[in-house]
């Protein structure tokens, strides 16, 4: 191509770029706002020890697998650079699409260990309906670990964090409205324009729980892109959107997340599937290692590290190493 | 129970099912399919309406004015490459600062997907009317307008309508993703799989398949309706082309 050619269709491009702006600035004003978040520690609430280098495992194989999005790609880098600590031979496999894809992954020895939320695996694998899922995170695991080990699958102990659905609000929204948690929105909803993802306007640990448990019925509600949620609330668009426990913007936008005091979200606390099989070849290490690096692995954490990479652009590797490190398990 | 009546045909049977039929949705608490699908396919079919009347009222007098004075062919095309190379979500996310999310919203999207074909092909609509037929015009008397109106447009006509037909199709195949917009439209039991399962999601793509295929045979009927008769003896026996080469005799008759 030659550069007249460029710099022609440069042009072209800048002028419907130009179109796009002319037709968008009749709209109204805007402002940008894309800061990163502050460098907060991610070694609160820890305090396990180190993860000690056994050369027995070397002789064990592992192939850690995680679904396809920045929390779980996270996870499973943790548990990586954790086992390979602990001296197993560790590669990685983290961009499985979805659960589904996943599991059978595992199911077909091609992974060893994925990381999945236990909500998920109750309502994808199992076909347990919304409104029968235990609301206890300790009742939710044992089920997931009873109906697993059935499959000869092991359900290691989950995490701290759990990464479920939340009621959020700008603070000064929250604070004009006097609200703290979800049932003090009774009375107030019909005013408010509630956004979420377009699944939550017929899930029942979505809208529907909020309209049937809480007897809450909004103003309008909105579907919008995952992505989009936080950014309505952060044009005032949204007086209340749906937002996930982990979402690192939570935390940048100062957002007051609503105490679901009728416990109606059931809980997502991430759980490591492995083979029993496998779990049995790799030893007592496996396990030790795995429920070491969970300890630390708390909501507030788990946001820190989501932050890092999907605002501050690192890679999940390097900030699972960041976790590790910081938290003390490796050296 | 009795073997179903579409059995034979597998998962698509039981999507086809969902379409007359309503059911519990996967993750329980509401009803999906039948009835409900209704309001769906409205709402797809008004957003893409609104959006293809909205594109053809911006690049119909653009490309004929374009045409016309014979300049700025780079925009004229061009404009078709980077509107389809712009993702019609990132548009929608970029409108988000400025009109919120909504109808408006992804109407805005749906134009700026809908304008290139139309403008383009209204472009080359005119530069492909004989320059003998408008000199004949112009010597006639009619002003530039006249031109425009009585002899250009008309014999752009199929082009322009080509170029509506195309984006018709794109339009409607892309408002699937209005739900991620803030509009429910047929794109809903496609992004939303948790709630209406693998069945949803394909009874939703067979529905957005047979509108795509009903609007391309409406439009094709609606063109060869505003087809002027002279273009249409000359293009009989070349099937759906159509060529330019009129006699310039038979239009002077009928102008």
């Amino acid at each position: 191509m030659t550069l007249k050619r460029i710099s022609r269709s440069a042009l072209s491009a800048l002028l419907a770029l130009a179109c796009v702006l002319v037709v968008a600035a009749c709209g109204s004003s805007s402002s940008n706002s894309s800061s990163s978040t502050s460098g907060t520690s991610t070694s609160a609430g820890s305090g396990g020890g180190k993860i000690t280098s056994n050369p027995k495992n070397k002789s064990v194989k592992l192939v850690i697998g995680s679904k396809n999005f920045t929390e779980q790609k996270v996870l499973g880098d943790i548990y990586a650079q954790a086992l390979q600590a602990a001296g197993y031979s560790v590669t990685t496999q983290l961009n499985l699409g979805d659960e589904k894809t996943a599991l059978a992954a595992l199911k077909s020895n091609q992974i060893s260990a994925y990381p999945e939320y236990t909500g998920t695996a109750l309502l994808s694998f199992f076909g347990v309906k919304t409104d029968a899922l235990p609301h206890d995170p300790g009742q939710a695991y044992d089920e997931v670990k009873t109906r697993f080990a059935k499959q000869g699958i092991t359900a290691e102990p989950p995490t701290p964090f759990t990464s479920s659905n939340e009621v959020a609000l700008n603070p000064g929204e929250a604070k004009k409205l006097g609200v703290t948690k979800i049932s003090d929105l009774k009375g107030k909803a019909p005013k408010l324009k509630l956004y979420g993802t377009p699944e939550c306007r017929q899930r029942l640990d979505c809208l529907l729980g909020l309209e049937k448990v809480y007897g809450l019925h909004f103003k309008s509600f909105t579907p919008v892109d995952p992505q989009l949620r936080h950014t309505v609330l952060e044009k005032h668009q949204a007086d209340v959107s749906i937002v996930f426990t982990t979402d690192p913007q939570n935390k940048r936008d100062h957002l007051v997340l609503l105490k679901d005091d009728k416990h109606m979200f059931p809980p997502y606390n991430s759980t490591l599937l492995v083979k029993t099989a496998t779990a049995n070849k790799a030893g007592p290490d496996f396990a030790k290692t795995v429920d070491l690096v969970n300890k630390g692995l708390t909501a507030p954490v788990m946001q820190e590290l989501n932050g890092r990479v999907d605002l501050d652009k690192q890679t999940p590797e390097a900030v699972a190493k960041e976790y590790l490190k910081e938290s003390g398990y490796i050296g | 129970m009795t073997a179903p009546p579409l059995a034979f045909l597998g998962e698509f049977g039981d999507a086809i099912k969902l379409i007359f039929h309503s059911r519990e949705s996967v993750a329980g608490g509401s009803q999906v399919g039948g009835s409900q699908f209704l309001g769906l396919l409205a709402t797809h079919v008004e957003l893409s309406l609104v959006a293809i009347a909205a594109a053809c009222l911006i690049a119909v007098p653009i490309g004929l004015w374009l045409g016309h004075i014979g300049r700025f062919q780079f925009i004229a095309i061009s404009t078709s490459n980077v509107g389809r190379a712009v993702p019609s979500l990132a548009l929608i996310a970029f409108f988000v600062a400025y009109v919120g999310v909504g109808f408006t919203n992804v109407t805005m999207a749906l134009v700026l997907l809908a304008i290139p074909p139309i403008l383009t092909n209204a472009y080359v609509g005119v530069r492909q009317v004989d320059p003998d037929t408008v000199d004949a015009a112009r010597g006639m008397g009619l002003t530039e307008l006249e031109i425009t109106r009585s002899v250009e447009l008309p014999l752009a006509m199929p082009l322009i309508f080509g170029g509506i037909r195309t984006s018709m199709v794109n339009v409607v195949a892309t408002a699937t993703i209005a739900p991620l917009g803030g509009v429910v439209t047929l794109g809903d039991p496609i992004i939303n799989v948790s709630t209406y399962g693998e069945a949803g999601r394909l009874a939703a793509a067979i529905l957005v398949a047979l509108l795509a295929v009903v609007t391309e045979l409406g439009l094709g009927a609606l063109q060869r309706a505003v087809t002027p008769a002279g273009l249409k003896v000359g293009s009989r026996g070349s099937g759906r082309r159509f060529r330019f080469s009129v006699p310039n005799r038979r239009l002077e008759a009928s102008s």
